[in-house]
């Protein structure tokens, strides 16, 4: 796209909490926000574009939270397209910047779903909404986990796709969770160990599914030319793309998700081949999900993703490291994830990630998945890059 | 896999509308139907006001013969909704029908373990309150 390195992530900041039953969601979003402004070396004043959407906000709450933090805007976006939308709204400021309708965007989000005790994958679905295709759906008991499982089967059936392979994701993820001091489950664990927890959803295990914390994180994205002279070195935004995938009025191919969509129009506009990733950050909403959004990015064929992700290649130190921070199966996943899939990216394309740094990272690609693929989801790409 | 009755039935219900309505009443009479389009001829489910490949209106309910196959399933052993709580384990279900769409449905009359993809099904109602039956499947005898 012409929009090609024209702008940049020029601060970055992950909340540090995983529980936080003394704090506001606002109060955790605010908290990102000057964490990222801190990191880019500008302030509050220089914010004139906002994004964020959430689950524990309303509809509205994006006039709410810029209220909160007494904010003006030229430009907002809340586009809330589930785990995806940080991914999203990064592109989104970055368009907005390039055509000149804000300087500096911030892109947050924050989430108390541990301390409210949201049952965000086994009762998020559950209930009625409004929505025409809900009143089909809700009366058979879906789950978000339930969702996920159901492409698992038929990825198993389909494909041998094993319980193993699946469970191989979650021991990396948990690996590379042991590296980062601020991940929330950071005891080692076994392929045995996953398969010995409890079945939630079959085939899906306890260990196959993120966990549910407390957290936040933020990003300032600006011009390309005024991040250089900023206080970090400028993560630049190459390409990007979003879609949603549905049931395609009952004639949908569930093994083909968002990803092999947005994925081809973040390559295409990036002009980057995928031998020019050197890292990864996949939404790993299950293991399920890391299997079959590598395959629709294209990083292999369809079937082969079992094979793909195991023998240690999705490792911080393997062919094709993805989720340095160990990922919402170990690390944090409160609510949507997507800000933080950005945020690692960042990291490692700065040489920040200090024991679970990987070498020679100067092209990374950031994979949101919104929504449950079983039923209806989103998926944005972005690739980012350091030159 | 039985399905307990509880007397009141708590599981969440489908709001009935003027777009929806016709299909829900063919249920009520046991009587499953898929819309297909009278200008080009594509089909669709769920049930609505236009075709999805055109936008024409015109649309033709067709009766299906209530038979198919299992497309994908899952056991779901944990939902803290209410009614499915008490229902747990139950088997959620995409059921291809043989007139070409997957729906979302419930197995029933069989166990989680019992369950295969491609497995043929034949539709069962379960009228769960005046107003509302539910089209399920179990193990095509
Ligand atoms: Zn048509």
């Amino acid at each position: 796209m012409s929009l090609s390195g024209k702008t940049a992530v020029a601060g970055v900041y992950e909340h540090p909490t995983r529980f936080a039953p003394d704090k506001s969601l606002f109060q955790i979003m605010g908290e990102s926000v000057r964490g990222a402004l801190d990191d880019a070396g500008l302030t509050i004043k220089d914010v004139d574009g906002v994004c964020t959407a959430g689950i524990g906000m309303t509809g509205m709450g994006i006039i709410s939270f810029c209220d909160y933090l007494n904010l003006t805007p030229n430009f907002v976006d809340s586009t809330s397209i589930g785990g995806s939308s940080f991914v999203a709204h990064t592109a989104h400021a970055a368009a907005a910047i390039h055509a000149g309708l804000c300087d500096v965007c911030v892109v947050v989000y924050g989430s108390t779903a541990s301390s409210s005790r949201f049952a965000v994958g086994t009762g998020g679905f559950g209930t009625m909404g409004g929505d025409p295709c809900d009143q089909y759906e809700g009366p058979f008991g879906p789950t978000t986990v339930g969702a996920y499982a159901m492409i698992a089967q038929r990825h198993m059936h389909d494909y041998g796709t094993t319980p193993e392979q699946l469970a191989e994701v979650a021991v990396t993820m948990r690996m590379h969770a042991s590296m980062n001091p601020a991940a929330k489950y950071r005891d080692p664990i076994t392929v045995e160990d996953v398969l010995a927890s409890r079945i939630i959803s079959s085939p899906l295990h306890l260990l196959d599914c993120c966990i549910i914390s407390d957290g936040g994180g933020a990003l300032v994205i600006t011009s390309a030319e005024r991040a250089r002279d900023l206080k970090k070195k400028p993560v630049y935004i190459l390409g990007a793309g979003e879609t949603v995938r549905h049931a395609a009025r009952g004639q949908r191919d569930f093994l083909e998700i968002a990803a092999a969509q947005s994925g081809r129009l973040a390559f295409e506009r990036a002009g980057v081949t995928h031998k020019d990733i050197d890292f990864a950050m996949i939404y790993d909403s299950f293991t399920i999900t890391v299997i079959a959004t590598l395959e629709n990015l294209g990083f292999c064929k369809r079937g082969e993703g079992g094979a793909f992700v195991s023998g240690g290649r999705l490792r911080y130190d393997g062919d094709f490291p993805i989720n340095t921070d160990g990922g919402g199966l170990s690390s944090n996943h409160p609510g949507m994830r997507g800000i933080f899939l950005v945020i690692e990216a960042a990291k490692q394309l700065r040489g920040e990630c200090g024991p679970r740094q990987v070498k020679d990272c100067k092209i990374a690609l950031a994979h949101g998945t919104g929504g449950a693929l079983g039923l209806r989801h989103s998926g944005a790409t972005l690739i980012l890059g350091n030159q | 896999m039985a399905e307990n009755k509880p007397a009141k039935y708590s599981k969440p219900l489908p709001h009935l509308d003027e777009e929806n309505r016709p299909w829900w009443e063919a249920l009520q009479r046991h009587e499953l139907y898929i819309q297909k389009c009278r200008d080009c001829g594509d089909v669709r489910y769920y049930p609505r006001a236009m075709c999805t490949n055109c936008l024409s209106p015109r649309t033709e309910w067709v009766k299906c013969s209530g038979r198919g196959k299992v497309y994908t399933f899952t056991a779901t052993y944990q939902n803290n909704v209410p009614g499915f709580r008490e229902s747990l384990p139950y088997i959620m279900a995409y059921v291809e029908l043989d007139e070409g769409v997957k729906m979302l449905t419930n197995l029933v009359d069989c166990q989680p373990d019992q369950v295969r993809i491609d497995m043929p099904v034949e539709v069962v109602y379960e009228d769960v309150t005046p107003e509302v039956t539910l089209a399920k499947f179990r193990p095509a005898r």
